[in-house]
């Protein structure tokens, strides 16, 4: 069907997310809604927005789950989900009209509308759930990477990033160059251990999850004791101790 | 085209469309934090809102609010013309009338008032910015009933914070994010400093150097990224801190030197059972506090410099009575067993040791990592220092202590431990934002109290009462204020108590009113407590008269929420887009650490109805009622501009405005100054921002030190440049307490007498919040709370097109032994039963949250067709609220009075004491939420597509022909991440040090 780049591209643009300090305020996914909703896949379609069913199309949804051990300990976790931008993307290879592909100059995968035929095969290929379906224009919409906003050169330097990036109040969400292991995410994914997103199934992607640092809980974690050794027992002894401190003021 | 399936299509992909015609910075309102923002205009219509970079709040960032704020502009639940009630009050049938109408109509019937006694008049102004403007609206028109919602959010915060360290937690202080190593967040505050927090949160766990512990009941939001979830049972944080407080003082892991230089521990306390002055600071003929200098061992002015000051020990006073110091009374207090951990843990639902190791955490940080910042600075008697010598611990709390019946003393608690662990105002500790602190007793006092005709009242309505003079109480004792603020029911309510009026109103206790003028506040729902009463409240006719019990109400806000039915005349506001406003320093400013600032909001659109801001129409009320601040002498209005024109012109004190930045004729001074007419001007050319930074030896130890006191002095700030001393012992609380005694000129009525001698305790104290302690914990064995979604703001939020579809509908979350043992499984439906009433909602099993506990998510329940939402919203059949079930009065005392449900010193609505019950509902009533109320009729205001909405195609635009470039990496946390990612430069997002 449709095919990948013949090799690999050498510039491999992406995000790197740390779940160590996504707090789940859906900053990402609102401001990334806000700038697309008039940007390249414009509009981003809601459907009963004031009704029984409000629903629409969203490149970026925040999934909050808690993960319980077998003794109850819990986890509550935040997890924003975009599309990944695969190195072997299967939305592009499933798609029969050429409509999904990924461009060989920074790897962003995307979706010409002019020639999507919205036959949803894309989005039943991507293992991750990253596609979404506008009824209305009947075609498949998904993350750009900000294609509009991070070249933009009527944008202020510092506005030609992502939005969901820019816009994280917590710093959680980084954006560069992951083909190039020089660039500043790769240092920070390997520094950071990131991860790879379900990498048994084959589709390479370019994101990445930097995991929860280790919880500082355990006693001595800080470098304290467990407890803290008494001076005085209570009663009038302390009081004796310390009526001859003598302190300056 | 042709289709070749064997091949790649190339897309042309336009890289560089242009976005804007203009870009415009304003501050956002889509919740209190007042962002800086940038918002893209094209066409005249809103194409984009981004955090403005350089704006002291957010520095770029923006929440999910602030980011749908285009859909908060077009909202189809926005009013677009003065509205006059014809049906009957509640059934929502109005007519459109003029302004010019509107303002005769309120105009009459506000002068009749103020011609003949202007406290039947109550402005209460909800969640307003422009306090400093309203409430000297209220004092020129002479009516002391004037609040905001203050009372029923943050007020145990501030006024416990106001009279322990001068400052306050809430958004008024934060911790130094850079030097902190252990940071403990206690209780829900995802709703205020909201970006700042979550910033100052990022930055820290990116840096790795310090421990975040989040003591809460619930594991959302903040408290899942902490690194130990402390899920403590509700209402018991002060005896958790007290426990803490045990185990410092037993190990003696507290900083003495702190204590005897910058509080008053060491001050002697009079010990003389039945006298007028026991538990007074005793003082020598100047009235200076004295103290017992160790090493010449003899008294001492205790505000002196270089004595020693005993902190125990028995001390003779000249007159012959014994004194101890403070900080021995608190030892005593705090090391019996009463709060070992042991005692407390069942409790707090904590484990002893787990409070062990929490309190030797807290040591190990404040004592064994000091950190040493190498800037000179001096104290404030003029001794220098070579270092910034701090105890890397701090703190932050807002309403899961404030919304407590004991959160102004556990709010206390927390301050004293702050402070005996010397990380008040150092490196690494809880910082004052500007213009904080101040000294303790200095608060302004609330006016009013003496009323008359046409006459203002002679200072503000709100302010801290230090002492029973400073009450509003007739020479009986009643109350002078309709919600019973700065009385012997609340002494201290700072705020006032917007969660009575409407039931003081109606009920005429302590006397009826007139006119209730509110705005900003869904009084008629979420912001109220005991919805079904409070609307047969608004509704209610007095038989005699078929006149309604509040004869008159008026209403602002620019949205069609559930309290518009419930006003006679509603005056539309705009949008915050639309508008101007000034966020000020006489109010509630935006401040840092860092210094001063404050800011405006410009109109970057324009309005296309017929609606006026509610600042604009105040002052223009004021003109036309001839109220002295407003009106010239000739009997012209002296703000014909509107409330741009009050911004830049008014003076509260000479050279002293709304706005600190730029005055003076040429706009080259600061904080004081003339009027500069091109103020507004300055501030657009600077992105709608001022701001200060104070100097390198200016930034800590505020409290005590020399330079910046001096500059908080000469700015206004502060009345004199002394020394700020913390009070880990309050005397003014003592003050009240032995009114309680029948001490001194103003005491309470026996009936009060016993509720002021408890619960003003000089030193904090910890009891069962009042619900907890007045109902059957067997038969409402649960807490219940709320937690505050982050992606919304009250009703405001859940309205948004875009926020709906993140939530619509809220459970109750309920720990899964908890469900079990009420045999309940996730989405039964169960009924919620208080000792006030009950409500239906489904349930949801969670594991991280305390099992005596259930909660859900605040304001996402909606009246059906409220906010001009379908009748079938999800929001009104499986959205629900607690306030329901939740009482504004307390049970009877023993006379039969009901005291608000409030805390008893501060007067701050009791949220979470609520206590609950949870029950599987029969089948039949499986389906939806209840109570449901009628639903209020829809309006038919514009809205921008009814089954869909394509919002922004309206901004394709042709090609530019360019289709890529170079890109620029963006590393959030930047600085934090080069502190400990090898090879990564510093610098912020995508601007690198070199280059930035």
């Amino acid at each position: 069907m449709t095919s990948l780049p013949e090799t690999p591209t050498t510039k491999k643009l992406g995000l790197v997310i740390d779940l160590d300090i996504c707090v789940g305020c859906h900053a990402c996914a609102v401001n990334c809604k806000e700038w697309n909703s008039g940007g390249h896949s414009a509009p981003l379609t809601d459907f009963d927005p004031y009704g029984a069913d409000p629903t629409g199309v969203w490149f970026n949804r925040i999934h909050t789950f808690e993960a319980t051990d077998d003794v109850g300990n819990s986890r509550t976790v935040h997890f924003p989900r975009s599309c990944l931008h695969c190195e072997d993307a299967p939305c592009v290879t499933v798609c029969p009209t050429g409509a999904s592909y990924k461009r060989e100059e920074d790897g962003i995968v995307l979706v010409n509308a002019d020639t999507c035929i919205g036959c949803k095969l894309c989005s039943w290929a991507c293992p991750y759930g990253a596609r979404e379906y506008d009824h209305d224009d009947g075609v498949m919409k998904k993350c750009t990477l900000c294609v509009d906003k991070i070249y933009n050169e009527n944008l202020d330097e510092e506005s030609r990033v992502p939005a969901c990036v820019s816009t994280c109040p917590a710093g959680a969400r980084h954006f560069g160059d992951l083909g190039d292991p020089e660039s500043d995410v790769s240092k920070l994914v390997e520094a950071r251990d990131g991860f790879e997103l379900m990498p048994e199934q084959e589709c390479k992607p370019t994101n990445r999850y930097l995991p929860p640092r280790p919880r500082k809980t355990a006693a001595g974690s800080t470098g304290a004791p467990s407890a803290l050794e008494p001076q005085v027992d209570g009663g009038d002894s302390p009081f004796l101790r310390w009526v001859d401190k003598v302190l300056s003021r | 085209m042709s289709l070749n399936p064997f091949e790649t299509v190339r897309e042309v992909v336009d890289t560089s469309p242009p976005v804007a015609d203009e870009v415009k910075t304003t501050t956002c309102y889509m919740c209190a934090c007042r962002c800086g923002i940038k918002v893209y205009l094209k066409d005249g219509r809103i194409r984009y809102i981004e955090g403005n970079r350089d704006h002291p709040v957010n520095k770029g960032v923006l929440c999910g609010k602030g980011s749908a704020g285009i859909m908060q502009h077009y909202s189809p639940a926005r009013l677009s013309k003065p509205l006059l009630r014809v049906g009957e009050r509640g059934s929502g049938e109005f007519k459109e009338i003029e302004w010019d109408e509107a303002m005769d109509l309120a105009v009459d019937w506000l002068g009749k008032i103020r011609e003949t006694d202007p406290s039947k008049l109550a402005l209460f102004t909800g969640r307003d910015q422009s306090q400093a403007m309203t409430g000297w609206w209220a004092s020129q028109f002479g009516t002391p009933n004037f609040a905001a919602h203050g009372g029923f959010c943050s007020v145990n915060m501030a006024t416990a914070g106001c009279f322990t360290i001068g400052g306050s937690f809430w958004e008024f202080g934060e911790p130094d994010w850079e030097h902190t190593r252990y940071f403990m967040m206690f209780g829900v505050a995802e709703d205020h400093d909201s970006n700042p927090l979550k910033t100052g949160i990022g930055r820290l766990k990116t840096k790795a150097q310090a421990k975040f512990v989040s003591v809460n009941p619930i594991k959302t939001g903040y408290s899942a990224v902490a690194d130990e979830w402390v899920g403590i049972r509700p209402g018991t944080d002060g005896l958790f801190a007290f426990a803490l407080i045990h185990e410092l003082l037993k190990a003696e892991k507290i900083d003495w030197q702190f204590l005897v230089r910058y509080t008053n521990a060491p001050w002697l306390v009079i010990q003389d059972p039945s006298a007028a002055d026991d538990g007074l600071f005793a003082r020598d003929d100047e009235g200076n506090p004295l103290c017992y200098d160790a090493e010449k061992k003899a008294l001492a002015n205790a505000t002196g410099v270089d004595i020693s000051p005993a902190l125990v020990g028995e001390y003779k006073l000249p007159d012959g009575r014994t004194a101890v110091p403070a900080f021995q009374l608190l030892a005593a207090r705090y090391m019996d067993d009463r709060y070992a951990p042991e005692t407390v843990a069942d409790e707090c639902g904590i484990p002893a040791d787990k409070i062990k190791r929490l309190a030797a955490e807290l040591a190990h940080a404040a004592f064994s990592q000091e950190v040493v910042l190498d800037v000179e600075w001096t104290d404030w008697a003029g001794r220098k220092h070579d270092k910034m010598i701090g105890r890397p611990v701090s703190m932050h709390a807002m309403r899961g202590i404030s919304a407590h019946s004991n959160g102004f003393h556990t709010c206390r608690a927390l301050h004293v431990l702050q402070i005996l662990l010397g990380s008040v105002d150092v490196p690494g500790g809880f910082r004052y934002k500007s213009p904080f602190p101040k000294h303790i007793p200095s608060f302004p006092k609330p006016a009013g109290h003496d009323v008359a005709p046409n006459t203002p009242i002679p200072g503000p309505p709100l302010g801290m009462t230090t002492e029973p003079a400073d009450l509003l109480v007739d020479a009986d004792g009643s109350p002078k204020r309709i919600d019973k603020a700065f009385s012997w029911d609340n002494p201290i309510s700072g705020h006032g108590l917007m969660h009575m009026v409407i039931h003081n109103a109606w009920k005429g206790d302590p006397y009826p009113i007139d006119t209730l003028f509110m705005y900003m506040a869904n009084m008629g729902w979420n912001s109220s407590m005991n919805i079904p009463n409070t609307l047969k409240m608004l509704t209610d006719k007095d038989p005699e008269t078929g006149e309604y019990k509040i004869p008159r109400i008026i209403y602002s806000d620019a949205f069609y929420s559930e309290m518009i039915p419930y006003a006679d005349l509603i005056l539309p506001d705009t949008t915050y887009l639309e508008r101007w406003d000034c966020i000020s320093l006489l109010d509630r400013p935006i401040c840092s650490a860092h210094g001063p600032a404050d800011s405006i909001r410009q109109p970057v659109v324009q309005p296309d109805r017929d609606v006026r801001a509610f600042q604009d129409v105040m002052i223009d009320l004021g003109g036309r009622l001839g109220l002295p601040g407003m009106t010239n002498e000739d009997g012209t209005p002296k703000y014909p501009g509107g409330y741009p024109d009050y911004i830049v012109n008014h003076e509260r004190a000479p050279g002293i405005g709304p706005l600190a930045g730029w005055r003076g004729e040429n706009g080259d001074q600061h904080g004081k100054g003339a009027v500069n007419p091109n103020q507004l001007d300055r501030y657009i050319e600077n992105g709608c921002f001022w701001q200060h930074e104070l100097e390198p030896n200016q930034l800590y130890f505020k409290h005590s030190n020399k330079d910046y006191l001096d500059y908080a002095a000469s700015v206004g700030w502060i009345g004199s440049a002394d020394q700020v001393v913390l009070h880990v012992y309050s005397e003014h609380l003592q003050k009240f307490r032995l009114a309680a005694r029948g001490h001194g000129d103003v005491v309470p009525p026996e009936e009060h007498r016993e509720r002021v001698e408890t619960y003003f305790d000089p030193l904090p104290i910890w009891y069962k919040p009042f619900e907890e302690a007045s109902v059957d914990t067997d038969s409402f064995p649960l807490h219940a709370l709320t937690q505050r979604p982050m992606h919304m703001y009250h009703s405001w939020g859940s309205q948004n097109a875009w926020l709906r579809q993140i939530t619509a509908a809220n459970c109750l979350y309920v720990h899964p032994d908890t469900a079990a043992k009420a045999g309940v499984e996730d989405d039964d439906w169960v009924w919620i039963t208080s000792h006030h009433g009950k409500v239906r909602a489904q349930i949801k099993t969670m594991a991280g949250v305390n099992p005596d506990t259930v909660w859900t998510w605040n304001a996402i329940g909606k009246r059906q067709g409220a906010w001009n939402l379908d009748k079938d919203a999800p929001e009104a059949k499986r959205g629900f609220l607690l306030n329901h079930i939740i009482s504004e009065l307390l049970p009877e005392r023993k006379d039969g009075y009901r005291y608000s449900n409030s805390d008893p010193v501060s007067g701050q609505a009791a949220w979470y004491d609520l206590r609950v019950r949870i029950e599987k509902c029969t089948a039949e009533d499986a389906d939806s939420t209840d109570p449901l109320f009628d639903a209020m009729p829809q309006r038919d205001a514009p809205r921008e597509g009814d089954e869909k909405l394509r919002y922004g195609e309206e901004f394709k635009s042709p090609p530019s022909g360019k289709t890529g470039g170079a890109h620029l990496e963006f590393i959030g946390n930047r600085e934090e991440v080069a502190e400990t990612v090898t090879g990564v430069p510093s610098g912020h997002g995508n601007q690198k040090k070199e280059d930035a």
